[in-house]
């Protein structure tokens, strides 16, 4: 009775899905943190809860939609932003977050990504990015750094990884940050900031995976959230293409973007249907 | 805390306490809240939790000022501290030893 009692108390329980609690996150995966952080920025936002739905695509960071009490939806592998456009279009009073990975907004929903950033969609997308494709065994993604060793790259990874605030900045988004799981409470406010901007409003949030990436690369959970407390230095206001994700020069956090310009619910109105 | 000097307004600051819960069968032992408790609160029990993993134990119940960082790291939403209410004897005033 006790232990029930204990379960009902979570500050968070009255936005969880407890029943599907314990979640399917490793020990020592980032994602839960990144999943907490946004259900707090939510509840202390004072967005219209009843109004804000969740979506997220295929993946580890993907089941985040599937744990929330809220409105959600687990789209297709890389559909999570376009599946949230059309939602967002279709109902404008709609607070929609995006809630995925780096492997299904950067590879396979990469084109989507930039389109909506460019089109000014009000979406709030927030980028679990873990360096790797963990879900199906911690493969070589878009974002993994030069020289690990995954299980398609043994020798090193040979390829240059995305600068993902950079890319979202040069696309078009109105909103940059990029943060880390031990920076929770500057990624809680940069959260309740993006859900409070108009306009595509974009975190990147730097999580450990350590059974797809640290196991091969030896990096210990504790070890990563170490790198994230020694390697990395806050810059708010940096520009973006100084951003670059190397833990040798050292990793920029901060919200380096936050302008607003219209939004395409706004181009459209005023361009196709002021005169209907 | 150790001071390199006492401030002035020590004998008027409240410091809060805190309680500390933890779910123990969902925690799967990563020791985020362990290493990271800025006072040193918990500590990794030698008990199994039903999952097999080692939960966190409040070794320190006194030192918790309730900052919530545990509730705030902890990716299993297994741990959460709440208020404790003023206890007799305890007017809540900091000591710069403590």
């Amino acid at each position: 009775m006790d232990k029930l009692k204990a379960r009902s108390d979570h500050p968070l329980d009255a936005l969880l899905r407890t029943d599907r609690i314990p979640h399917i996150w490793c020990s020592g995966c980032g994602i839960g943190t990144v999943f907490a952080s946004c259900l707090v920025a939510m509840q202390t936002s004072g967005i219209d809860l009843n109004k804000t739905a969740m979506v997220s695509g295929i993946g580890c960071s993907g089941r985040g939609a599937g744990y929330i009490k809220l409105d959600s939806y687990h789209t297709t592998h890389g559909r999570a932003i376009p599946f949230a456009t059309g939602m967002k279009l279709a109902n404008p009073e709609l607070n929609v977050v995006v809630f995925s990975g780096d492997g299904d907004l950067f590879a396979i929903g990469g084109n989507h990504f930039i389109h909506a950033a460019r089109r000014n969609v009000e979406l709030t997308v927030i980028c679990v990015n873990n360096l790797n494709y963990g879900m199906t065994g911690g493969q070589a993604a878009a974002t993994t750094p030069c020289m690990a060793k995954t299980p398609t790259t043994p020798l090193g990874n040979p390829e240059t990884p995305f600068n993902l605030p950079l890319l979202a900045y040069a696309s078009g988004a109105s909103y940059v940050a990029r943060w880390t799981i031990l920076h929770t409470r500057d990624l809680t406010k940069s959260i309740e900031e993006a859900l409070t901007r108009r306009g595509f409003s974009f975190i990147e949030v730097l999580a450990p995976c350590p059974t797809g990436y640290g196991r091969r690369n030896k990096e210990k959970p504790l070890d990563s959230l170490r790198l994230y407390q020694e390697r990395t230095v806050i810059k708010n206001g940096a520009d973006p293409s100084d951003v670059i994700l190397d833990y040798q020069q050292g990793i920029t956090l901060g919200k380096f973007i936050d302008h607003e310009r219209p939004t395409f619910l706004d181009s459209y109105d005023k361009t196709c249907r002021i005169n209907f | 805390m150790k001071y390199w000097r006492v401030p002035l307004d020590v004998d008027e600051i409240q410091v809060t306490r805190g309680i500390v819960h933890i779910v123990e069968e969902r925690c799967k032992g990563c020791g985020y809240c362990i290493a990271y408790c800025p006072r040193d609160v918990l500590e990794m029990s030698s008990k199994y939790n039903v999952k097999g993993y080692h939960p966190p134990v409040v070794k320190k119940p006194e030192a918790c000022v309730n900052c919530h960082y545990c509730e705030t790291i902890c990716p299993d939403f297994a741990i959460y501290s709440v208020e404790a209410p003023p206890q007799e004897g305890d007017d809540g005033k900091h000591s710069a030893s403590c």
